[in-house]
């Protein structure tokens, strides 16, 4: 909650986030964003503009130079390291265009990891994911390992583990770059549908304009900032 | 928000259960690693504890149930009327007077025998006495008359069954170089195992043995209440030069002393195979950590805090530990019950004479190597486990970084260079306790240091490569591959480093010592043969000139030694009479330094002795073989002596003769004429003897005594030779493990390369010649430092620990065969693994999550 109102935090609010790289190079400044609940922004921009960047500000695992970041009304800037862990683990969700599928562990424990790493009990933590492998297309796969799945059932996984613990954002970088269209395709389509079902905002970075499309708004990272993706 | 640790221990099951789920080669090659450590460890002290507790237990049983003990410096004995005062002592509740002579019974083995007082051995030493079998069918004695029969003897279970003879049977004994007959009458019951011990009455051995008016020993028991410290200090203050006080702590540290720096030597080897172990979880450790880079990461980034990580791989190394040390603690038991039945007490090193002591285990031993496994396997994972807590979860989730850790620049290895010279100074420390502890130190240091520069010296080795003309293009990616990730390269190498130098260490140093035996044997034996009296038995002046006189021999040297004990801390230096009429003890002497000239009785020390003794040529010292103060002598040189590592002393023959007042010699060396052979005088010589010496003398040629102690060097050194072999092969296991993970984790660079054109044949060749590349950075690195290492266990650990010296010799045939054997396990590894790597389709490969 907004302090000393009663409307609901926005998942993320940034406001005059500026980054460069080692070296000098500006990567970006005056970036400013504020995103609603069950919102899906898609960010799109050249390579090397910055945009992987911008995702690892978000997460906290870099930091900006300047301007301020909000997750769910935390301000990332006053939170040490071992909070801003907490926050990710508790807040946001990731979805890689890598997938990063554990190989040594089932569909089930894959997704549950974000409730085991929250503690919760086993037993607990495996019905929800097995819940959400459901949610996601893949009901009774559970106890199946990811050598037996396919790329775009990886991606399903890595969905239905973003979503599992309820995040407030959900971060999804190329999240269809190593997929085939019609698979891409499925996979925006269920992501979108599951963020807004799950009331979370979710920033997608993507270069593919089918993939964006999805989005409710699409901004174009620049040098100067965020622009609406045409203008 | 919590921000509580997410390493649960579910989550930590799920991690560690599913990597070597995984994995399941690479974390049991670690746990038997460890387990072959502790296991090593532990038999080696178990095997010595349990030599330890029954050569204790051999010594308190003779001993019996004395106080304190009044023990003759040499075999001469003291003057019997010291006993009278210390009987009389305040303090003193009993005492027991015993002749002790070194004897042997015709046709059978060695054995103590004991001239005891029955009456005072009953107060003092009751185990001493023997239960005599009564009546006619025993040899017709009474109890009574046993006790004090002037002709019957008591023997141990174990002299009985070495006479050959049942009770009630005649023995002729001989002792002192006279030879008396007895009737056996019973068995020694309080003597257990393998000690060979005869007992009869007092006055018959110094009637009988020639020692009248002599004692060798005086068991004192202490009176009730009596202060043990002023007793000691009043005995003292009685004792004549030949004579000392002996307590059970001193004969325990005497007992200790005498195989002590061999012991330690064993328990460093076992400890090396542990260490080798430690740095093949390591490089498994660090492999794993690099694989698993982007897993770290996607954890970090899901929200586990970077200590996650770090205890992640600190636990999987304690568990790995864990469980190969619960391993190691039964394979260790199990180790040293099979040693003590095969190898007996002292594992070959002929310093308890034999016997097949009872496994003692002791659970605090058992614990400390246990504890000292699991340490060794956390230790091993502790870099690997920082490595893992400094991933970048930024950098490490992008696609196809999993091994980017290895680029970048190589700092300039100060650490090492400063390892390997602290290495340097601590090997010039002193020893402590008479052990070697700061040479020790120095190899331990000098490995680190040597192991730990591995990234750079890989780099430099490699270097020269770089600049080949159009190399074939498997071994160009090889050379590539090897210059860039220098630290991956040290990770393989590591364990087989660590292991390769301590071997050849080892292996310097056996050479070196057996070349220096060799070349001694030669110096010392020079005579065509070599005669020796068995114990007990001595030729006389008269016997001396009939040899000499024999016209097979051109010229007879004799020699006559004893014990004789200066310390009574330390077991007795061996004085022995040598050299040929009119020409000095130190003719032809193997010298070990520098001489001296100044009047008096001039005797040659051996090295040891002049170690342990801290004596120079020049200086002097009493010898305790006379009532009072005893002769003064001087250190006229050093010589070699590989024969006693206690200490011998040489001097004239007549000088000798005047000491002890002994003109007896029990062993000659022998010139022959010239075309009289061996074959041809030994019946000659022999017919020359005294009826009663020539059965017990032993003839030989110098060749055959050279084979004799060589195949005891050898014998004394195969647990050695074993240990070594199995540090080895857990180092190959290492280097065979390490290139498999390796070469398993590149299955995503090996599809590119089959994309883009590379045969598969060529991938393979690729990996030999990486594999071979690596194997000779190790063999080099590996000899190197193995050679450094040597001069560390040579110059210092050896003369600190045995008193002896030696000139390096190199062993050039086991390091070129060691140098190939570990290049060739190295290609053979990483092709082999390669081959596994490339059963999967390219296509396959680079769709590979990681």
């Amino acid at each position: 909650m907004v302090a000393g109102s009663s409307l609901p935090s926005p998942p993320l609010l940034i406001t005059d986030l500026a980054k460069s790289v080692p070296g000098g190079r500006v990567l970006f400044a005056g970036l400013n964003l504020c995103m609603a609940p069950g919102e899906i922004v898609a960010i799109m921009g050249e390579s090397g503009v910055g945009k992987s960047t911008l995702l690892n500000l978000f997460a906290g695992l870099d930091q900006a130079d300047r301007g301020r970041i909000e997750i769910d009304g935390v301000d990332l800037a006053a939170l040490n390291e071992e909070a801003r862990t907490g926050l990710r683990r508790d807040r946001i969700g990731f979805v890689f265009q890598a997938f990063h599928i554990l190989p040594h562990l089932t569909l089930a424990q894959n997704v549950a990891l974000p409730l085991v790493l929250a503690r919760q009990r086993q037993a607990h933590a495996l019905a929800e994911a097995n819940l959400m492998l459901g949610q996601v297309g893949l009901p009774g796969r559970g106890g199946d390992f990811p050598a037996q799945v396919s790329g775009g059932e990886m991606q399903r996984i890595a969905l239905a583990r973003a979503l599992v613990h309820s995040p407030a954002l959900v971060l999804a970088d190329e999240p269809t770059g190593n997929l085939d269209p019609q698979t891409a395709e499925t996979i925006l389509t269920l992501l979108c549908d599951r963020v807004r079902a799950s009331g979370a905002a979710a920033v997608i970075v993507t270069h593919s304009e089918r993939a964006a499309a999805a989005a409710d708004r699409v901004l174009t990272l620049t040098a100067q900032g965020l622009a609406v993706h045409g203008d | 928000m919590g921000t509580r640790p997410g390493l649960s221990l579910q989550m930590l099951a799920w991690m560690v259960l599913g990597e070597w789920r995984a994995q399941p080669g690479r974390a049991l090659a670690a746990v038997l690693a460890i387990a072959v450590g502790v296991g090593l460890g532990l038999a080696v002290h178990l095997v010595n504890r349990s030599a330890l507790d029954e050569f204790a237990g051999a010594v308190r049983s003779v001993s019996g149930a004395a106080d304190l003990q009044i023990q003759a410096a040499s075999r001469t004995g003291f003057d019997e009327n010291l006993y009278p005062q210390l009987a009389r002592m305040e303090g003193v509740a009993s005492a027991s007077p015993l002749v002790e002579l070194d004897a042997r019974i015709e046709g059978g083995e060695r054995l103590t025998l004991l001239g005891l007082d029955p009456l005072r051995a009953f107060s003092v030493t009751p185990n001493l006495l023997g239960r005599p079998i009564a009546g006619d069918a025993a040899g017709g004695v009474t109890t009574a008359d046993a006790l004090f029969d002037q002709e019957v003897i008591t023997l141990s279970a174990a002299a009985l069954q070495q006479s050959g003879r049942q009770v009630g049977e005649r023995v002729q004994v001989n002792a002192a170089g006279q030879s008396a007959e007895f009737r056996i009458v019973g068995v020694l019951e309080g003597i257990s195992g393998d000690r060979s011990l005869g007992v009869i009455d007092i006055a018959a051995a110094q009637w009988r043995f020639e020692q009248l008016g002599r004692l060798q020993r005086i068991d004192l028991r202490l009176a009730p209440g009596a202060d043990r410290r002023s007793v000691e200090a009043s005995v003292r203050a009685l004792l004549p030069a030949e004579a000392a006080l002996v307590t059970p702590q001193s004969e325990m540290r005497r007992t200790e002393s005498l195989s002590r720096a061999y012991r330690v030597n064993l328990q460093m080897l076992a400890l090396v195979a542990l260490l080798t172990g430690g740095f093949l979880v390591y490089s498994a450790q660090s492999l794993s950590v690099v694989r698993r880079r982007p897993q770290f990461a996607l954890l970090r980034v899901l929200g586990l805090p970077a200590r996650g990580m770090l205890h992640q791989v600190l636990i999987e190394g304690a568990v790995l530990g864990l469980i190969g040390a619960a391993l190691g603690v039964a394979l260790g038991a199990g180790l040293a019950e099979l040693a003590l039945r095969v190898l007996g007490g002292d594992l070959g090193g002929g310093y308890f004479s034999g016997g097949r002591p009872p496994l003692a285990f002791t659970p605090l031993a058992a614990l400390v190597i246990f504890g000292l496994g699991v340490t060794i396997a956390l230790l091993g994972s502790l870099l690997p486990a920082l490595q893992a807590e400094r991933t970048p979860a930024a950098v490490a989730l992008k696609s196809g970084s999993g091994e980017a850790a290895d680029v970048g620049g190589l700092r300039p290895p100060w650490i090492s260079l400063g390892l390997l010279a602290a290495g340097g100074v601590a090997a010039l420390g002193p020893p402590v306790g008479g052990v070697p502890l700061f040479g020790y130190g120095a190899i331990a240091l000098i490995l680190a240091g040597g192991v730990g520069a591995m990234p750079w010296l890989a780099r430099g080795l490699l270097s020269p490569l770089r600049n080949l003309n159009h190399p074939p293009p498997s071994i160009a990616l090889a050379i590539a591959r090897l210059w860039g990730a220098p630290r991956q390269a040290a990770v393989a190498l590591s364990g087989i480093v660590a292991s390769t130098s301590l071997m050849v260490a080892m292996a310097v140093m056996v050479t070196s010592f057996r070349g220096s035996v060799e070349e001694w044997l030669t110096q010392i034996l020079p005579a065509d043969l070599y005669m020796r009296l068995e114990p007990g038995l001595a030729l006389d002046p008269a016997a001396q000139s009939r040899l000499s006189a024999a016209p097979q021999a051109a010229a007879v040297e004799f020699r006559q030694s004893f014990a004789l004990r200066l310390n009574p801390d330390l077991p007795p230096i061996q004085v022995s009479a040598r050299g040929r009429p009119g020409a000095g003890a130190g003719e032809n002497l193997p010298s070990a330094g520098a001489t001296a000239e100044r009047d008096g009785i001039p005797v040659w020390i051996s090295e040891p002795m002049a170690r342990l003794y801290k004596l120079s040529p020049g200086d002097t010292l009493v010898l305790p073989v006379a009532p009072d103060a005893g002769p003064e002598v001087f250190v006229a040189g050093v010589w070699r002596d590989y024969s006693n590592q206690f200490g011998a002393l040489l001097m004239d023959q007549a000088a000798y003769s005047a000491l002890t007042g002994d003109p007896d010699r029990a062993e000659a060396s022998i010139t022959l004429a010239p075309g009289v052979s061996p074959a041809a005088a030994i019946p000659a010589l022999r017919a020359r003897l005294p009826p009663a010496l020539a059965a017990g003398a032993d003839f030989a040629e110098p060749r055959e005594i050279r084979a004799i102690a060589l195949r005891i060097f050898d014998r004394s050194f195969a647990v050695t030779y074993a240990l070594e072999a199995i540090a080895i092969l857990v180092g190959l296991a290492g280097v065979a493990t390490t290139f498999s993970a390796q070469t398993l984790a590149r299955r995503k660079e090996f599809g590119m390369l089959r994309h883009v054109g590379v045969q598969r044949g060529e991938i393979v060749g690729m990996l030999a010649a990486e594999g071979a590349l690596l194997g000779v950075v190790g063999a080099l690195a590996g000899l190197t430092l193995g050679v450094v290492m040597s001069q560390v266990l040579i110059h210092v650990v050896n003369p600190q620990s045995f008193n002896w010296t030696m000139e390096t010799r190199l062993p050039w045939a086991l390091m070129a065969t060691l140098g190939v054997a570990l290049v060739a396990t190295s290609a053979g590894a990483a092709v082999l693994a390669g081959r596994g790597a490339l059963s999967n389709t390219a296509v396959q490969a680079v769709r590979e999550d990681w």
